[in-house]
């Protein structure tokens, strides 16, 4: 199975993310890409004692994990790549070219200036054309919060209304 | 002895129906406020969860999930306010004998029992056609 989960959640390691996803996948690891968190021993004890003792959590930068994707998606245990925000996974397609071909929107929450689109989805103008960039490089992108629920492709999320 | 308040926080209506169990059974209503994070971002946990502390002097941080956003922002809480005192995997044993055991005892004491408490209060029954009998979990 390997790397194949990429997903933008502003809460980075969560119940959702371990039990939600991690329980039904089997996740084995977590790779979680954030510049402040790879540069902060107290931010990743923080992230580390929250997953069980059979799940592995790897912090990196943007930098590093472009380095380092090849490897994770060569990794053979059931894994998930996460990011706090738009823009750092923006990046990381960026400097990686054509490694990640979908991209899950798992939960980005209310901040003055962004639209309520779903339930956990809530997009300023600026991130809205940052995900329609990331579909015209050829990213799948769309939303779904846990892994009973439907996917909404890009096109029903900025077009939602926030009540689904 | 001033008497420990604390904070019940978790997913959904966790804390909520939490706390409507503790009131029926105990009828204290004076002991535990809510919060859900629900909609919230994990800054906004961490903010309305260090406002509720604050305002309500509240000592002690329940939580649903180690995992959980709630006791991501508790350790966030604690970082900065080392006198507060963070359960995870909260039950409502646990919240009821908190109730009790902070009447006579400092909160660091009252969370101690009431985990223990808690704890013991997770069982296991089966049937006797399984050969089992009690057990804890």
């Amino acid at each position: 199975m390997g790397l194949d989960l990429f997903r933008i959640d502003d809460r980075l390691i969560h119940g959702q993310v371990v039990v939600g996803w991690g329980q039904p996948l089997d996740l084995r690891f977590i790779v979680l890409v954030d510049d402040e968190v790879a540069s902060s021993d107290w931010e990743q004890e923080l992230y580390r004692m929250g997953v069980p003792p059979d799940m592995e959590v790897y912090f990196e930068s943007v930098a590093s994990a472009a380095t380092k994707l090849a490897g994770y998606r060569a990794d053979p245990r059931p894994g998930l790549l996460l990011t706090g925000d738009i823009a750092t996974m923006a990046a990381l397609v960026e400097a990686t070219g054509r490694e990640i071909g979908a991209v899950n929107v798992g939960g980005i929450h209310h901040r003055a200036g962004r639209v309520q689109r779903l339930r956990y989805v809530f997009l300023s103008a600026e991130e809205e054309a940052a995900l329609r960039r990331l579909a015209q490089r050829g990213v799948a992108v769309s939303a779904q919060d846990v892994p009973a629920a439907r996917p909404l492709p890009l096109d029903e999320v900025l077009l939602g209304d926030g009540h689904r | 002895m001033n008497k420990a308040r604390a904070l019940i926080a978790g997913h959904g209506d966790f804390a909520e129906g939490l706390l409507s169990a503790v009131v029926q059974i105990s009828g204290r209503d004076d002991v535990f406020a809510t919060l859900s994070n629900r909609g919230l971002s994990a800054q906004d946990v961490e903010r309305v969860m260090r406002e509720r502390v604050e305002a309500g002097n509240l000592s002690v941080i329940f939580t649903d999930l180690p995992a959980g956003s709630c006791t991501m922002a508790a350790r966030r809480v604690q970082r900065v306010r080392p006198d507060v005192i963070i359960v995870m995997g909260a039950n409502l044993a646990t919240l009821l004998d908190f109730i009790f055991a902070s009447d006579e005892a400092s909160p660091a004491e009252a969370a101690r029992h009431a985990v223990d408490k808690g704890r013991g209060s997770i069982l296991v029954t089966e049937g006797p056609a399984s050969g089992g009998g009690e057990r804890g979990a």
